[in-house]
C-alpha cells in the first residue's frame, strides 16, 4: 500500500482525502502531550485562557519521551495509550485540532466528534520507541517543564510513520480489521 | 555466612536496569520471527518486522527499546546464609535503580497517585523477596510498562466455574484489552492461592522464557487452550487485525481455598524485558 505524505497544519480538505487504513508519513511539526499536559490544557480552556500553541490544523502525539542522550534530539519515543485522553480531546478538536497520534481505540464520543469536526486519529507502532525516535529531528519543551517527560513539546519529525485508524467519516480500523481476522467458534 | 557488598549490589542493579531496557531477549525476537511466518495480515507482518528492527536499533545504540522503561519490578531470591555488608538490600536496589535510570537515559515514570508529582528517579522499586536455602542471591528485574499493566485483572470465580470459567476470563481480558497493551503480548496467569497470591503468581509467570515448556502438565495444557483462543480473536499485532495477538501464555497453578477460585491476569507488552544477576 502506498504511503501518503502530509505536513501540518492540515485543512478540512486535506482531512477529507485521508481514509481509515491509509499509511501516512508525517513531516513537519507535531506537538507531544500526554495525560498531565492534557489536564493542564483542559484547565486553561476552563479558565478561558489561551493554549501554549495555536492548535488550529495541528497534530498532537500522545507521547512522553525517554531522556535524550547527548547529541540526539530525543530518547525512545513511542506512543502511549490514547483512551486516557478521550475526556480531554473533544474540547481540543472543537478548537481546531486536526490529528492525534497514539495507540489503542477511542471512545464512541470521540469518534463522533472526529466525524463532526473533521479530525484524524492515527496509530504509531506502540513499543517501537527506538525506531520512531530516529524520525524525530528536534524537540523543544514549550510549556510545563516541571512535568518532566509529561511536558508539552514541539517536535520536528521527518517521514514519521502512522496508520489512520479513525477518519472524518467515522470509520474505525481497529474494529474493521479485527472482525476481518476473527475466527468464530 | 556469605557476605555480599552493598556497593556490589548497587552496581549490579544499575547494570541490569540498563541492559533489560536496551537488549530484548533472543526468545522474544525468535517469537517475532515465527510470528511473521504465521501472520496472515500484511499490516501485522509489517508491525512484527518493525519490532525486530526496533530491537536492533535499541541494542546497537544503547537506547531504551520503548520510552516506557517501566516500573522497576524486582524478584529477589535471597539465601538464608547471605549477609549484606554496608547497608540494607532494599536501599541497595533502589540506589541501583536511581543510578541505572539516570545513566541509561531511561524515563522516570513513577509519580504520586493524586498530585501526579514525579518522584524524579523512578524509585521506589517494587521488590518481591523470597527466602531460599543456601548462600546465593539472585536479583531479577522485570521493568513493567504502564499501558500493559493497566489491562491486568483479577477475578474471584466460583469454584463451579472451573477450567472453562478461567479460560473465558483470561481470553476475555486479553481480547477486551485490544490494542492497548501493545500486542503481540505475553500473558501471565496466576490461578489459585488468595487474592494477592494469584496476582503475584500472574506477574511471576512473566519471568519465564518465551517458548519454554511448562513442566506442570496441567498448566501446559491450559496454556495451549488459552493461546489458541486468544489468537483466534483477530486482534493481531498492535490490534490492527491478524493472528498473532499473543506470543505466549504462561500459567502458574497454586492450591486455593475450598470456597474460592481466584484467577489473575497480568499482560506484558512485546517489550518482554527481564535481566538477572546472581551473586
Amino acid at each position: 500500500m502506498p504511503e501518503i505524505r502530509i505536513t501540518p497544519p492540515l485543512s478540512d480538505i486535506d482531512i477529507k482525502k485521508i481514509k481509515s487504513g491509509d499509511r501516512l508519513l508525517i513531516t513537519g511539526i507535531v506537538y507531544a502531550a500526554r495525560d498531565a499536559a492534557h489536564r493542564r490544557m483542559a484547565e486553561r480552556i476552563e479558565r478561558g485562557e489561551e493554549l501554549p500553541f495555536d492548535i488550529r490544523g495541528q497534530i498532537i502525539y500522545y507521547m512522553g519521551p525517554a531522556p535524550a542522550r547527548p547529541g540526539t534530539a530525543v530518547g525512545s519515543a513511542g506512543p502511549t495509550t490514547s483512551g486516557r485522553m478521550d475526556r480531554y480531546s473533544p474540547a481540543l478538536i472543537k478548537m481546531g485540532l486536526k490529528g492525534m497520534i497514539g495507540k489503542g481505540p477511542r471512545s464512541e464520543d470521540m469518534i463522533r466528534t472526529m466525524r463532526e469536526y473533521g479530525c484524524l486519529y492515527m496509530a504509531a507502532v506502540g513499543g517501537a520507541g527506538a525506531l520512531l525516535s530516529r524520525r524525530i529531528k528536534s524537540s523543544t519543551v514549550i510549556a510545563w517543564e516541571d512535568m518532566g517527560a509529561e511536558a508539552l513539546r514541539r517536535m520536528e519529525v521527518v517521514d514519521f510513520p502512522v496508520i489512520v485508524v479513525n477518519d472524518s467519516e467515522g470509520r474505525d480500523l481497529y474494529r474493521e480489521s479485527v472482525s476481518r481476522y476473527r475466527i468464530d467458534g | 555466612m556469605k557476605e555480599i557488598l552493598y556497593s556490589d549490589i548497587v552496581k549490579g542493579v544499575k547494570e541490569i536496569c540498563m541492559e533489560a531496557n536496551f537488549n530484548l531477549g533472543s526468545d522474544v525476537i525468535d517469537a517475532f520471527r515465527k510470528g511473521i511466518e504465521a501472520e496472515e495480515s500484511p499490516v501485522g507482518r509489517d508491525v512484527l518486522k518493525q519490532l525486530i528492527e526496533n530491537a536492533e536499533i535499541a541494542a546497537d545504540d544503547k537506547i531504551a527499546m520503548c520510552q516506557d522503561t517501566g516500573f522497576a519490578v524486582f524478584f529477589v531470591e535471597m539465601g538464608d546464609t547471605v549477609r549484606i555488608a554496608g547497608g540494607a538490600i532494599t536501599d541497595a536496589i533502589n540506589e541501583g535503580v536511581r543510578l541505572g535510570y539516570d545513566e541509561g537515559c531511561l524515563r522516570k515514570s513513577i509519580c504520586h497517585p493524586f498530585t501526579r508529582k514525579n518522584t524524579g528517579d523512578n524509585t521506589p522499586a517494587v521488590i518481591h523477596y523470597e527466602p531460599v536455602p543456601g548462600d546465593r542471591l539472585k536479583i531479577t528485574i522485570a521493568p513493567k510498562g504502564g499501558g500493559s499493566e493497566n489491562m491486568s485483572g483479577i477475578a474471584m470465580l466460583n469454584p463451579s466455574d472451573g477450567v472453562e470459567g478461567v479460560v473465558q476470563y483470561v481470553v476475555g481480558k486479553v481480547i477486551e484489552s485490544g490494542a492497548n497493551p501493545c500486542p503481540p503480548v505475553i500473558v501471565g496467569v496466576g490461578i489459585g492461592g488468595t487474592f494477592e497470591k494469584a496476582a503475584l503468581l500472574s506477574k511471576k509467570a512473566l519471568l519465564r522464557t518465551v517458548g519454554s515448556v511448562n513442566p506442570d502438565q496441567e498448566a501446559y495444557a491450559l496454556e495451549k487452550v488459552i493461546l489458541d483462543r486468544i489468537n483466534r480473536s483477530g486482534v493481531g499485532p498492535q490490534g490492527l487485525g491478524g493472528r498473532v495477538t499473543a506470543l505466549a501464555v504462561h500459567v502458574i497453578i497454586h492450591p486455593c481455598h475450598m470456597a474460592s477460585l481466584p484467577v489473575a491476569v497480568n499482560i506484558n507488552c512485546h517489550a518482554y524485558r527481564h535481566k538477572e544477576i546472581e551473586f
